[in-house]
């Protein structure tokens, strides 16, 4: 049993838990992701690194409320315990010398977040571009303003209900253009990272993506996780999750993440019907 | 012993048929994950001990992996004396429920059984699980003092519990490092319910426990420690059996589709995760109506018998040479063709194809015909020009064998791997070339069975126990 040291809500959906687990803490790297067992009956679901600190033996994650698992887990509060969390899984987020441009989009901010406190702690300066459809849904834009200094955050909403109207791939292009970065590191969904990919390439410039494939053990043993990269088949559980974003055949991830949808909505439908107040108390 | 008499003399009766196995009709256990095999009851478990004729010079023993004394064990059943005879066996084998049940006995210990050449052998691997399903009745094993050692036992699988069984009765101080959140290896994973309870997996490792071994799950030795840091804790010393679980690829076109599966992971989301209890389980799979799987081994048998529990109408092994040549154990394919499996002989994949919704709808393959003997002395399987067929699908599955796990080179210390990604090991000790990290089971030898797993870890764990006694580690 892992216990929840504490919990954190962002927003309505958003929420991050920091986990007992002082192995984990010590071997933690940026770009890195656990595994998580809510309880006896559950599915494991990876979730990003968002902070370790392994003098106190802790390590975070943030997820956002999207299937049963996440909407599970949001009723956990400090002090209770995730029957399973396995990790660090994944390979480190490498990045060579030179600025570099981390996006984030959506949820996707909790991944960019520990990368670019790597990539400035390496000693990289470091852009951040931080996506959100709105407002509400920004996350982590306090640690972000600790980490950086204002000129070197850019914040676009899809609604533009805050900062700049539109998407990333703006603000990406600007820098590309003054040629403030020579290379990019991107997560979030898929059409924001495909789109990144093809405005980094444009300018020749070297873009990261860290996927978020289905997985199921997370060790390399199933391929669940696969992805193609460069007409290569790579699982990226254990391969990655960073890939080179020009090289992803994104089509194929997001038929692959999609491919349990609608088994996805049944176990969310059964799980609020069993947990809907009319029911408990009738 | 049945006897006979022959010219006024009586001998036994070689002829004497071998006590049939005790089954679930085909149509009934088709539709569930229960055993299909009910394991002998008392009766048939003394009746087919007298069949054993004690010979002097036993060859089953010769033919079983770790050398069970088995007439000694089968005289005690036919003095009605399952304790001992349960004794008998754990003084080589520590996990006779599960050998028992998923030994290919018929190439080890039935294989050189004498009553096999004329009739039918002993039906050593029932009488062994018929006495390790009743574990109560065994004496608590002899405890050597404890020495003081650590020792680290990477990954729970066969070979790593057999190792930190022998390990704990020797006086060591075990903890067995599991990347899963239970203990078994592929005995959980890979091996379905109808073939191995999991209940009996979770008996052997209480009884582990029970011997004082330690078990840390969700650690991914080499991500989470390595073997320098296992040292530095003030381990003497590492037993690696991560085992081969790294799917090996078809190499075709459309083979990341959804629902194109590696067995491993429809097997997991089964047998591990208990998909086929979704919702009540939180991890769905694919019910395939139309599902065919590549391969022709054991792996290929579970998944496809699994796609039948799980309610496929058609379910096809599909092999690129034919029957006779399948490594699967023959009981197997019987289990599996008797279920309403489909056996499609001499075809290979060439593409998957998608439907309208993006997931697989269709696999081309090549028909094949036998050529000429290969390296293996088996005959080789040659493509038919233009013989090109379609075969509808909604679900896929490619069981054509595993690699080296890819956590085996993160462990680090001086321990070599070759070119594969397999450790290298001395044969008959298991030390590799770091001389305080021993290896064995799939990771030294590729995959292979259960039984040579765990005799790896017992020839490892005596290798140890000598090293420690000699002041090596």
């Amino acid at each position: 049993m892992y216990k929840i040291l504490e919990k954190t809500q962002f927003s309505e959906k958003v929420f991050k838990f920091r986990i007992e687990a002082p192995e984990m803490a010590k071997h933690a790297h940026a770009g890195q992701f656990l595994m998580v067992r809510a309880n006896e009956t559950g599915e494991r679901v990876p979730f990003t690194l968002a902070g370790w600190n392994p003098e106190e033996g802790w390590v975070e994650f943030i997820f956002m409320v999207i299937g049963k698992t996440t909407e599970m887990l949001s009723t956990y509060e400090a002090g209770d315990s995730i029957k399973d969390v396995t990790g660090p899984l994944g390979m480190p987020t490498e990045m060579a010398e030179g600025p570099c441009a981390v996006i984030g989009g959506g949820v996707g901010l909790a991944i960019a977040f520990p990368v670019a406190k790597h990539l400035v702690e390496t000693g990289h300066e470091v852009h951040a571009i931080m996506g959100a459809r709105t407002k509400d849904l920004l996350l982590l834009e306090d640690q972000f303003r600790e980490l950086l200094d204002d000129d070197h955050i850019h914040i676009t909403t899809d609604d533009g209900s805050y900062g700049e109207k539109g998407v990333v791939t703006a603000p990406l292009e600007r820098l590309l253009q003054d040629k403030a970065v020579t290379q990019v590191f991107c997560v979030g969904p898929v059409p924001m990272m495909k789109f990144s990919a093809m405005t980094a390439e444009k300018y020749n410039t070297p873009i990261t993506a860290s996927l978020n494939p289905i997985m199921v053990d997370g060790t390399g043993m199933c391929g669940c996780c696969r992805v193609e990269v460069d007409g290569k088949t790579k699982f990226a559980c254990v391969d990655g999750p960073d890939f080179d974003a020009t090289k992803v055949d994104w089509n194929d991830l997001r038929a692959r993440q999609a491919a349990y949808r609608t088994e996805e909505g049944q176990s969310l439908k059964a799980y609020e019907e069993a947990n809907c107040a009319c029911h408990r108390y009738r | 012993m049945p006897q006979v008499q022959v010219n006024g003399r009586f001998v036994p009766d070689m002829k004497s048929p071998r006590t049939a196995d005790n089954e679930e009709p085909a149509a009934e256990r088709a539709c569930d994950f229960r055993p299909v095999d009910k394991g002998f009851t008392k009766e048939m478990a003394l009746a087919e001990a007298e069949r054993c004729m004690d010979c002097k010079k036993p060859l089953c023993v010769e033919g079983c992996p770790v050398n069970i004394n088995i007439p000694k064990f089968i005289e005690k059943i036919r003095e009605e004396d399952f304790g001992g005879a349960l004794d008998i066996i754990r003084e080589e084998s520590m996990l006779p429920a599960i050998c028992g049940r998923v030994c290919p006995q018929e190439n080890q210990c039935e294989g050189k059984c004498v009553r096999g050449k004329k009739s039918e052998p002993v039906a050593i691997g029932q009488l062994e699980r018929f006495v390790g399903d009743q574990p109560e009745l065994a004496s608590k094993p002899k405890m050597a003092p404890k020495n003081g050692k650590k020792v680290a036992v990477v990954g729970s699988g066969p070979s790593g519990i057999t190792c930190a069984g022998e390990l704990a009765r020797n006086g060591f101080d075990v903890t067995v490092f599991e990347a899963f959140f239970t203990g078994g290896g592929v005995l959980v994973y890979g091996i379905p319910e109808f073939r191995l309870p999991k209940a009996v997996v979770k008996r052997e490792i209480d009884g582990l426990e029970e011997l004082g071994v330690k078990f840390e799950y969700n650690s991914v030795v080499g991500n989470i420690t390595t073997a320098d840091e296992l040292f530095e804790k003030g381990f003497d010393a590492i037993y690696v059996a991560t085992g081969a679980g790294l799917p090996k690829f078809l190499n075709v076109p459309g083979e990341n589709l959804p629902n194109v599966f590696f067995a491993n992971e429809y097997l997991t989301r089964v047998n591990l995760m208990k998909a086929n209890n979704f919702p009540e389980y939180d991890t769905p799979t694919k019910h395939g109506k139309n599902v065919v799987v590549f391969g022709g081994g054991n792996v290929a048998m579970d998944a496809v018998r699994t796609a039948k529990r799980l309610g496929a109408e058609r379910a096809i092994i599909a092999y690129r040479r034919t029957e006779d040549e399948m490594p699967a154990r023959r009981a197997e394919l019987h289990h599996a063709k008797a279920e309403g499996v489909e056996v499609m002989p001499l075809v290979s994949p060439l593409e998957f194809v998608a439907g309208e919704d993006g997931t697989v709808c269709a696999v081309k393959v090549q028909k094949m015909e036998l050529g000429e003997p290969d390296e293996s002395g088996r005959r080789r399987p040659v493509p038919i020009e233009g013989a090109i067929e379609e075969i509808p699908c909604d679900v896929a599955i490619s069981a054509i064998g595993t690699n080296a796990n890819p956590f085996a080179k993160k462990i680090g210390g001086k321990m070599e791997l070759n070119k594969w990604g397999y450790i290298v090991a001395d044969e008959e000790t298991g030390q590799t070339t770091d001389p305080r990290i021993w290896a064995g089971g799939d990771i030294v030898t590729g995959a292979a069975t259960v039984i040579l797993a765990m005799g790896a870890g017992k020839k490892a764990a005596a290798s140890i126990t000598k090293a420690a006694a000699e002041g090596q580690i």
